[in-house]
């Protein structure tokens, strides 16, 4: 449904600003791990210490948005579907930035690995790239548009995430205990995978508070109870 | 839940002349609760919220239809008498309106009016003013003028006045909307207070006090209740879209 507009046409500026820097703040923390994965993949560290570069901008983004939504908070004493939006804005701000940090812890396990020869050949890792960067852009369309389909798609991809990380964990194990010389290097790609791992969480946390604000209800654990 | 109804309006119209200024509201007040009226200008709010003590009835030209049972009791039923229910039914308005008396006579007039012998009118006096928490900041001028009061200690004194005659419920129509945030906030906290023992009823342009004060709330717009609801509700998952559009500042 199309939603009507505010009398006050700066409170709607002020809302579609924290819209679009969320998307931007999106777009960036996307990018962080596309790069991060690159620079594994292409074994190319250069790349990879942009990535901890890039970080200061998300962090800024961060705390630009986070203070308009609490600047809104005070001045408008927003209500209803406006009042959801912003508290869900605020928990999704917090989400991204999370993201954007496992995207640098990601590029420092790839600056220590291109230091040592290859492992194995990557085969999950990218597979977890492409779901990952899927569940970010997928619930930050999903809260753009209003989309409970959508965001219930990324919640039910957080479990294949979840899989492939246990299937590249025992991979591992089996080349840790065939060569003890393998174990730092399969430690740190554990890490990686756990990092993909963690960041399809938080997009599943965004998913969550996408739902709830457009039902109203928590949908975050089993004990969550509806606002009746 | 219907012994708790004090207040229950079935199917009323109300008409200011040709004009219909209610359509059909049917919907019950609980007891000892704090329920909002809000609405745009013109919804019918402060209209239902004077056709409960029969205020009304002191405008030419204007007809009840359906019926509006206070403890079971029809209010317009014709054996009723309209002073009687305004004793139970108090109301307090949106500017501050003292007699020209003294302090005490303000809260004494009522009582002595309605011919009810009180035994210890001082004590009915310091009781009315301690519950409206207006006491300590009178007790040393009760035979000043109540004129020289300020904005907010008049309207508690109003308050006050109200409580004198016993109600059991009290009607406010905007009751803050003359005085400064610090009365404001005084008046609301004496809400809070008063609703142990009172029933209270009250109409709102301010959207954020239906929002404090108020545990249920009742969106009114062009004569019809759109939305009844907690009030917790009301301000974070309406169930109507109308009344979203107008909490969220999305009207006219």
């Amino acid at each position: 449904m199309e939603e009507k507009r505010h009398t006050s046409l700066h409170y709607e500026k002020e809302l579609q600003a924290i819209k679009d820097g969320l998307i931007y703040l999106g777009a960036l923390t996307e990018t962080a791990i596309r790069k991060a994965m690159k620079s594994l993949s292409d074994r190319d560290t250069e790349l990879a210490r942009t990535v901890v570069r890039d970080d200061d901008e998300i962090d800024r983004l961060d705390t630009d948005l986070e203070e308009r939504c609490i600047k809104i908070l005070a001045l408008r004493q927003p209500t209803a579907i406006d009042l959801r939006f912003i508290t869900t804005a605020i928990k999704i701000i917090g989400h991204l930035e999370r993201i954007g940090d496992m995207a640098v812890n990601i590029a420092e396990k790839a600056i220590l690995l291109n230091e040592e020869p290859q492992l194995k050949p990557y085969i999950d890792l990218p597979r977890m790239t492409d779901l990952v960067e899927g569940m970010i852009k997928d619930s930050l369309d999903s809260f753009i548009r209003n989309d409970m389909q959508m965001a219930e798609k990324v919640r039910q991809t957080e479990q294949i995430v979840d899989d492939l990380n246990e299937q590249i964990f025992r991979e591992l194990l089996t080349f840790m205990m065939e060569d003890s010389k393998s174990i730092h290097r399969a430690l740190l790609i554990m890490q990686v995978s756990k990092n993909l791992e963690r960041i399809a969480d938080h997009s599943k946390g965004i998913a969550d508070m996408v739902m709830y604000m457009v039902t109203g209800e928590c949908v975050r654990h089993q004990t969550c109870s509806s606002i009746e | 839940m219907e012994s708790n109804v004090i207040i229950s309006v079935s199917q009323v119209n109300f008409y200011y002349g040709a004009v219909r200024a209610l359509t059909d509201i049917s919907m019950k007040f609980r007891k000892n609760k704090v329920t909002a009226l809000i609405g745009p200008s013109g919804c019918g709010k402060s209209t239902l919220l004077r056709l409960l003590n029969r205020m009304n009835e002191l405008i030419d030209g204007t007809r009840v239809e359906g019926e509006i049972l206070f403890e079971g009791q029809n209010v317009y039923a014709p054996d009723v008498d309209p002073v009687e229910i305004r004793r139970k039914i108090g109301m307090v308005f949106q500017k501050p309106n003292p007699f020209p008396k003294t302090i005490y006579n303000n809260i004494s007039y009522g009582p002595k009016l309605t011919g009810v012998s009180i035994a210890d009118m001082d004590a009915l006096v310091e009781q009315s003013l301690k519950q409206a928490v207006l006491w300590d900041e009178v007790k040393d001028i009760l035979n000043k003028s109540a004129m020289n009061l300020s904005g907010g200690q008049q309207q508690r004194l109003c308050i006050a006045r109200a409580l004198a005659m016993k109600p059991d419920i009290l009607l406010m129509d905007e009751p803050t909307s003359a005085l400064d945030p610090i009365s404001t906030a005084k008046i609301e906290e004496l809400i809070e207070e008063l609703k142990e023992n009172y029933t209270i009823i009250i109409v709102t342009h301010n959207m954020q006090q239906a929002a404090r004060v108020s545990d249920e709330t009742a969106f009114f717009y062009l004569g019809n209740l759109v939305e009844y609801n907690q009030t917790e509700k009301i301000f974070t998952k309406p169930d109507m879209k109308q009344t979203e559009d107008y909490i969220t500042g999305r009207f006219g």
